[in-house]
């Protein structure tokens, strides 16, 4: 058989591809969702009608995004059991709760009110539409808590009792389950991550249409907001995901060293984090570096003198503890994917603050025109720093699928051959590709259309008309 | 009572909720060909489901997350024996779920007839699939010592399996016509009718046979009397569709998808997956569920939230519950 045709192979490569994918929809899902809560309760506190405008026309980018979250949402949840069937019998007991509790508390609000937040305009009392795009935000952010606590478990095995007869592990606690110190570091390190996506979104929207010297009523405050909603998200990303490392270091120190492709453990100064590394190909061995002394240390134990253990040495405790074997992640995707999720999230805060002060002053002329031309690199950047930090965290997670329980090689569905998963690994990627491409072309043009005009009243009874929403 | 018996149940009362609610969606999916003339009429159609084929849908994300928790080996064996199956039924509801919502996003008509095309097949594709599976679980199929599946694809394209498929087809094929009965006016809600009537025919011998050969191969007393009950619902709904009572239709196709479920249910017990080709590797309620403690937490959960999901998505339809028409549409901006 050839060495390709192997169904661990595949059925990671397809759960990468697809999660990866998902989560390009999700964190917009999430983040609009709040955003366009924000707009619509400006509107119905103030009457500006620049905010009916911006929650109209960024509803309209957020709800074209929504229902490929919610359709591919669904292979998510399925693969577990066709693709990872023995990890789903080891697991289910455990991790199957968080996903239960996600569909019954958080995803059933999630879609109903965004049903009725839609269709509701002209048929509901202004307040109560406006109460159920916020039910549909705080849906998008349960929904999350609980995926993120299931996801927890793979990371840190929490409240678990191993049940030798059945050969799976079983729930003890689900306060400990949903309290395990990963998900809590995570979900605020992640949410916050949602919320610069969309500040990404709303600057990149605003700054092609500034650039454009058009829509200046409603993309000006678009843009503000949007850089204030960076630079506030991006700080509380940066003191969770600070938080999330220390937890790391402790509970999954070979992450944390692969992450920083340390070999040998460091003390202190020597605990330095590289900015950039040129090594062999294999890793092993340095070429060239760029490195700050302390950071890792500090970053991992919050002291100057910590000390952080090397990858070779936990190897070593590793197959003492687990038997032989190769218990090293791929160094390679491990280090470049931490780098450019904290470069790129830094870059973009740096772009806020800079904008912010570049349109400090309300006149109408535009900033440089290179000025307009970075911003507009907000979205694809956010993202790109969303995907590159989940591919770190659970490529970091490597070789295990629960660490130190479960090897990822040992939770492949027996059942299933080679084929059958070549199969579908083909039609996602040809679907999901395709997809992609029609749903980045009807983003585009909405975002290029630019907000409706300002409604107008009505002469007669001067009712502002309500907008009626059809398919 | 036994907390593993009690989840039994409850499964079975989520796919219930997930076949009746998202089966009238694809029931008027199939029909965008038959009642669908001209846009404007395929828009109502789509229309009458708009604000609620989401919260449908999420019932099958909702019953599969249920089944993963409370019965792991019964998910995993059935997940993974029936992989190409579920394969196509996810293509299907990614193409119907994304054709809602871009459908109406470009005004040419090619690009609309693309959709519409994907919304048919997205819709006739899970409601045919769905009913294969499910009769492929009562009927047995062939199961490892360790309840991995063993048999092939086409080993789930037998006779009983594709009558099955056919059922659940109609069946929701009809839901769907009475509810854009219920739900338009006009010409369009004329036509329903009278296409359910049509369709109720065959629907009734099909489902008929289906449920007599349920009962005969694998009936137990229960199942017995749920097919005999859910025999009953369907004549009367097509009954009441001949006589106009659209919202007495509709509502006893609901209760026959409902009692055809607990047919198959019914028979199942106290099996989840029987095993074909050795009862000793039968998956049984007692060795594919979670531990007790799991199932407890689980029971509260679904105690607590399940009367308040039922109560807002009930407000939802009732905050939709007027018909809508050509006029709505050609008047509505988009």
């Amino acid at each position: 058989m050839n060495e390709w045709l192997d169904p661990l192979l595949l059925s990671r490569w397809q759960f990468g591809l697809t999660t990866i994918y998902h989560f390009l929809f999700v964190p917009l899902t999430i983040g609009m969702a709040l955003t366009v809560a924000i707009f619509q309760t400006a509107w119905v506190r103030t009457d500006k009608s620049k905010y009916l405008q911006l929650t109209h026309f960024f509803g309209k980018i957020f709800l074209i995004n929504f229902a490929m979250g919610v359709v591919t949402g669904i292979v998510q949840e399925f693969q577990f059991g066709m693709n990872w069937s023995d990890y789903s019998r080891f697991v289910g007991d455990v991790f199957g709760a968080p996903l239960a509790f996600e569909g019954i508390l958080a995803f059933f609000l999630e879609a109903t009110f965004i049903g009725l937040w839609i269709f509701g305009w002209n048929k509901l009392p202004k307040k109560i539409h406006l109460a159920t795009i916020w039910l549909t935000a705080i849906g998008t952010i349960t929904s999350a808590y609980f995926i993120l606590a299931a996801n927890a478990f793979m990371q840190n095995p929490v409240a678990y009792t191993m049940n030798v007869e059945k050969g799976r592990a079983e729930l003890t606690s689900i306060g400990e389950l949903l309290t395990n110190p990963i998900v809590l570091a995570s979900f605020p390190h992640t949410i916050f991550a949602c919320f610069m996506v969309s500040a990404g979104l709303i600057i990149s929207v605003a700054a092609w249409h500034l650039a454009r010297n058009q829509h200046f009523d409603t993309m000006r405050p678009a843009l503000k907001f949007g850089m204030w909603m960076m630079i506030i998200a991006g700080a509380l990303t940066t003191l969770s995901g600070d938080q999330l490392s220390l937890i790391m270091t402790e509970v999954q120190p070979m992450k944390m060293a692969s992450a920083e492709a340390m070999y040998v453990t460091a003390t202190g100064a020597n605990a330095s984090f590289s900015i950039f590394t040129l090594g062999t190909p294999d890793g092993v061995s340095e070429l060239f570096s760029v490195r700050i002394p302390y950071l890792l240390s500090f970053l991992s134990t919050h002291t100057l003198d910590g000390t952080v253990e090397g990858i070779n040495n936990l190897q070593a405790q590793y197959v003492d503890a687990y038997g032989p074997g190769d218990y090293t992640p791929t160094i390679w995707v491990t280090y470049w994917s931490f780098r450019w999720m904290i470069g790129l999230g830094l870059a973009h805060m740096l772009v806020a603050v800079a904008g912010l002060f570049f349109t400090r002053k309300a006149a109408a002329k535009p900033a440089r025109p290179w000025m307009w031309k970075v911003a507009i690199w907000s979205f694809p950047m956010s993202l790109l720093a969303m995907s590159v930090g989940w591919t770190f965290t659970e490529m970091g997670r490597q070789p295990w699928l629960v660490f130190g329980l479960m090897r990822t090689q040992d939770g492949v569905s027996p059942g299933v051959t080679a084929v059958e998963i070549l199969i579908s690994l083909i039609v996602f990627t040809l679907l999901y590709g395709i997809l992609a491409v029609v749903e980045f072309k009807l983003i585009l043009k909405a975002v290029q259309k630019g907000p409706d005009d300002a409604p107008v009243p009505d002469a007669e009874s001067g009712e502002v008309k309500q907008i009626v929403t059809v398919y | 009572m036994d907390l593993t018996i009690l989840w039994f149940w409850i499964i079975a009362a989520m796919f219930i909720g997930y076949f009746v609610l998202d089966g009238f969606d694809f029931g008027v999916g199939m029909s965008l060909p038959f009642l669908g003339k001209d846009d404007t009429d395929r828009r109502v159609l789509i229309n009458t489901i708009g604000p609620v084929w989401d919260l449908n849908e999420t019932w099958v994300i909702v019953a599969g997350a249920s089944l993963f928790a409370a019965f792991p080996e019964w998910y995993a064996t059935m997940f993974s024996g029936f992989y190409l199956a579920l394969l196509l039924i996810l293509v299907a509801l990614i193409l119907r779920g994304v054709s809602f919502e871009y459908r109406h996003q470009r005004p040419e008509s090619s690009w609309k007839k693309w959709f519409d095309g994907m919304i048919i097949v997205g819709s006739a594709v899970p409601a045919l699939l769905w009913g294969v599976a499910f009769a492929n679980v009562v009927r047995g199929v062939k199961l490892d010592v360790n309840h991995d599946y063993i048999g092939t694809f086409f080993d789930l394209l037998n006779p009983y399996a594709l009558l099955g498929g056919l059922t659940t087809l109609l069946l929701f094929f009809v839901h769907g016509v009475v509810f854009v009965s219920l739900k338009t006016e006009g010409d369009i809600r004329l036509r329903a009718r009278k296409l359910a009537t049509k369709a109720g025919v065959v629907t009734i011998v099909v489902a008929a046979s289906f449920l007599v050969w349920t009962t005969l191969a694998y009936g137990t007393l229960a199942s017995t009397i749920f097919a005999a009950l859910a025999a009953v619902a369907l004549i009367a709904s097509f009954v009441a569709n001949l006589r106009g009572a659209e919202m007495l239709a509709f509502g006893l196709m609901a209760v026959t998808i409902g009692l055809a479920v607990l047919t198959l249910f019914g028979s199942l017990f106290p099996d989840v997956m029987p095993a074909s080709n050795d009862p000793a590797n039968s998956l049984t309620i007692a060795n594919a569920s979670s531990s007790a403690y799991t199932l407890g937490v689980m029971s509260w959960t679904a105690l607590i939230g399940m009367p308040v999901i039922l109560l807002y998505q009930g407000w939802t339809y009732w905050v939709f519950r007027k018909r809508i028409g050509r006029a709505h549409i050609e008047v509505a901006v988009h």
